[in-house]
């Protein structure tokens, strides 16, 4: 022992002595060089005038495209806004999660095959982050999704790990735990309901909602009498809704997709026992423009994330106007462009510059201060993330349907009750 | 003391045991289903009025099942090949019936005659779904005609996600609402036993309607003939002087019409439609088809009724009987457990395989 470490030390002082022998001018930059060690997870070499290689993991095609559109619309505004990072520009990669296992497998699949990807700001649904979490966890790279609200992913807000999350994982929506409370005290509180029922479709976003809507519910006070559900792709609603109306609730939480609300909504003006309107509440997933025109959800509640205010959030949007032609389409545009620019000023924080102008940013440097957010001024609210990666800055708008010529931006104003956890 | 041979002592021994294995298994489920149903009637938990209600749901359903389920029949009955687009084929039905009516509902030919409207978007439905069904089977299976089995079936469900997607393509991958009808709002409750939505009612009467028709058709006339003597034998048929293409295009021209039909009251009853519409609505009428004896019309209508009343009666029937939460969500996998055993008891479904042992 006592030899080795007098050996060491000699032989490090004879190399700093050589080192700072041969270069006197400039020894600064060198030693940054000397310093870039990869760590465990490995790190990304982006080469002089390479660009910088971040994924989008959003559901593209099938029924809920319009959801990941809007996030690949808000990244993309980000990257625009930002327009060069570290001096290099950023190029987004597009997967489709599907919004189901199968595609969040695959296009994870597809992302990890890059060795240059940084980071992924996706998946939309929680079905499909479930495993693209898990593989790009073993490659590493981070992953912040701007839509994912499940509770499994992250905790449940009490210290409990949820059984689908992984050190990788981070989100700037909101945990549903925060929006099954917000549901549940509006309509126990505000509407008065004593009853409920809960339909869910099988998938963990819809299933994560309900449960989260439910225990909240009885905490209150309140019961819920009925929890089923339906499948995805079902059209007759009929037999699920005879059963509901037959308890007779005093409201109907449904926190599911189209097309299948919309079967629920049309057919359920067939059952006396549910023929008001004003007993019907859907959550954010079904705050679309597709939906809310449907003659069935005129005066219909949704719980949803709250529409940023602010003259920056207005700016967005017009920005989003101009680029693509329309009023942003879904809720999680802002927590998209928030993931991103929350990314972007991660890896501008923890890139090494080399000398020749390549840059190394390191997978386990990159995510310890990706969950080391704190004070990120977003548009949706200051971010800070726990332990389990949620960072969102939560806030629940209960809203309801109007007129049947409202459209998506007059239902998401028509705001009765707001939410937001005690610290 | 008598010895039979090796494989009498065999036979002696084997069937018995699987013979009996069978019985406990139709047994058993007899057993389960009247359990559950004593169980869940005597809950009291649905009305007797809600019963007959979900009852007629299912006919409803099953209705629009047989309609589809009637055109795997046929091609099968002939070709003895499944075409897996067939399902793509109602959607796009069910598609125009959406252009037509949405670009009707403001006209005044709407406002006074309604029922001339939604003839004209039958008429519409019923030919492009036809024009789809005869190209589909011009450019994608005649050439394939006589190679393995296979190949034809894979270009099938090949063909079907190319229909899927060129329609999402085409026309966005959005929820479509039709518009409202008004004429078929509200319910009827004839003898006072059981109520019955007027769209349900048309959609029953429609398809019972186009299901004699066909009947008619294939029996009555020569052309009619001239498909049954293909379903039993190209060749002979093809020396007895039958246009086989021809006629093999007409099967597909009907059972694209009948789809198209299928697809207008699907819009009707259902208000809405996009392009996976055909997806699974395409798997349960081939399920109806087998569970009625493919290649048997009668078997496509009997099936469809009968999928269509167990998936929408069995979950709350027996099921919920076991407390079972959330049992609707299982009533495909009961659907599909009388898909089994109907087959492991009847391997050619309920009315038999083969038309063209009806036929000669």
């Amino acid at each position: 022992m006592w030899t080795r470490r007098s050996v060491f030390v000699i032989s490090l002082f004879t190399t700093l002595a050589l080192v700072a022998a041969a270069c006197a001018g400039d020894d600064d930059e060198e030693a940054a060089t000397e310093e870039f060690e990869p760590g465990a997870l490995g790190a990304v070499e982006v080469a002089p005038g390479d660009p910088i290689l971040i994924g989008a993991h959003q559901a593209i095609s099938g029924d809920t495209a319009s959801l990941g559109t809007d996030q690949v619309r808000g990244i993309e505004l980000a990257i625009a806004d930002r327009g060069e990072l570290l001096g290099h520009e950023i190029e987004l990669q597009v997967e489709d999660d599907e919004c189901a296992a199968e595609g969040g497998t695959t296009g994870a699949q597809r992302l990890v095959a890059e060795p240059q990807l940084v980071a992924v700001v996706g998946t939309s649904c929680s079905g499909a982050a479930v495993p693209a979490a898990e593989i790009l966890s073993d490659e590493g790279i981070a992953m912040i999704s701007s839509s994912n609200t499940s509770p499994g992913l992250t905790s449940d807000l009490e210290g409990t790990e949820g059984e689908n999350h992984q050190d990788n994982y981070l989100r700037t929506a909101h945990n549903d735990i925060v929006q099954g409370q917000a549901a549940a005290n509006f309509a126990f509180e505000e509407l008065g309901a004593q009853t409920a029922a809960t339909i869910h479709d099988g998938d963990p976003y819809t299933q994560g909602l309900a449960t989260a809507f439910e225990a909240s519910f009885t905490e209150l006070g309140g019961e819920v009498i009925v929890a089923t559900a339906v499948n995805k792709g079902d059209t007759d609603m009929r037999p699920v809704l005879t059963e509901v109306a037959a308890a007779n609730p005093d409201m109907v939480f449904f926190p599911i997709f189209q097309p299948e609300a919309d079967f629920i909504v049309a057919q359920s003006n067939e059952f006396p026992e549910l023929e008001d309107t004003n007993k019907l509440m859907g959550a954010d997933g079904l705050l679309s423009d597709t939906f809310i025109v449907l003659p069935d959800t005129e005066n219909m509640y949704f719980s949803g994330p709250a529409t940023p205010t602010g003259g920056e959030y207005q700016e967005f949007v017009e920005k989003y106007n101009d680029e693509y032609g329309e009023a942003p389409i879904q809720a999680f545009h802002a927590h998209a462009y928030d993931a991103a620019n929350m990314l972007f000023d991660t890896i501008d924080a923890v890139a090494v510059e080399e000398e020749d102008g390549t840059l190394q940013i390191d997978r386990q440097a990159l995510l310890d201060e990706l969950y080391a957010t704190s004070g990120f001024e977003g548009l949706t609210g200051t971010l800070t993330c726990d332990e389990f990666g949620d960072c969102a800055d939560p806030s629940i708008d209960v809203v309801q349907n109007g007129e049947p010529e409202a459209t998506i931006e007059d239902v998401r104003g028509n705001v009765l009750y707001n939410f937001k956890p005690e610290e | 003391m008598k010895t039979g041979g090796p494989g009498m002592g065999r036979r002696a021994v084997q069937l018995p045991i699987i013979d009996g294995f069978l019985w406990l298994v139709r047994i058993g489920a007899i057993v389960v289903v009247v359990w559950g149903a004593t169980q869940s009637l005597s809950s009291g938990r649905l009305s007797a009025e809600q019963w007959r209600n979900l009852v007629v749901v299912g006919i409803t359903q099953g209705s629009v099942y047989a309609l589809i389920a009637l055109g795997y029949t046929m091609v099968y009955g002939v070709l003895r090949f499944i075409n897996f687009a067939h399902g793509e084929v109602f959607m796009i039905g069910a598609m125009t019936g959406f252009f037509v009516t949405d670009a009707l509902a403001e006209t005044a030919l709407w406002r006074d005659y309604v029922w001339a409207a939604l003839a004209i978007a039958l008429v519409c439905c019923m030919a492009t779904s036809s024009i789809v069904a005869v190209l589909l089977e011009r450019v994608a299976y005649r050439r394939l005609r006589g190679l393995p089995r296979l190949i034809p079936f894979i270009t099938a469900i090949g063909a079907s996600f190319f229909l899927q997607y060129a329609i999402a393509g085409l026309f966005g991958t959005q929820v479509n609402a039709y518009p409202n009808v008004e004429p078929l709002d509200g319910t009827l409750t004839p003898l006072g036993l059981f109520s019955i939505q007027r769209v349900h009612l048309l959609v029953i009467v429609a398809g019972l309607v186009m299901m004699a028709g066909l009947h008619l058709y294939i029996e009555k006339t020569k052309a009619g003939k001239a498909i049954r003597a293909v379903a039993e034998d190209q060749e002979i048929a093809r020396l007895m002087g039958i246009n086989v293409d021809r006629t093999i295009a007409r099967v597909f021209a009907i059972g694209g019409a009948l789809a198209g039909a299928a697809g207008l009251l699907f819009g009707l009853v259902f208000e809405n439609v996009f392009f996976r519409t055909g997806f699974l609505p395409g798997i349960k009428a081939f399920t109806a088809a087998v569970l009625g004896g493919i290649g048997n019309i009668g078997g496509a209508v009997v099936g469809g009724l009968t999928l269509g009343s167990v998936e929408s009666l069995g979950p709350s029937l027996v099921l919920a009987g076991y407390d079972i939460p959330a049992a609707n969500q299982l009533k495909d996998v009961v659907a599909f457990s009388v898909l089994v055993l109907v087959l492991i008891f009847r391997p050619t479904g309920l009315l038999g395989e083969r038309l063209g042992e009806e036929r000669t």
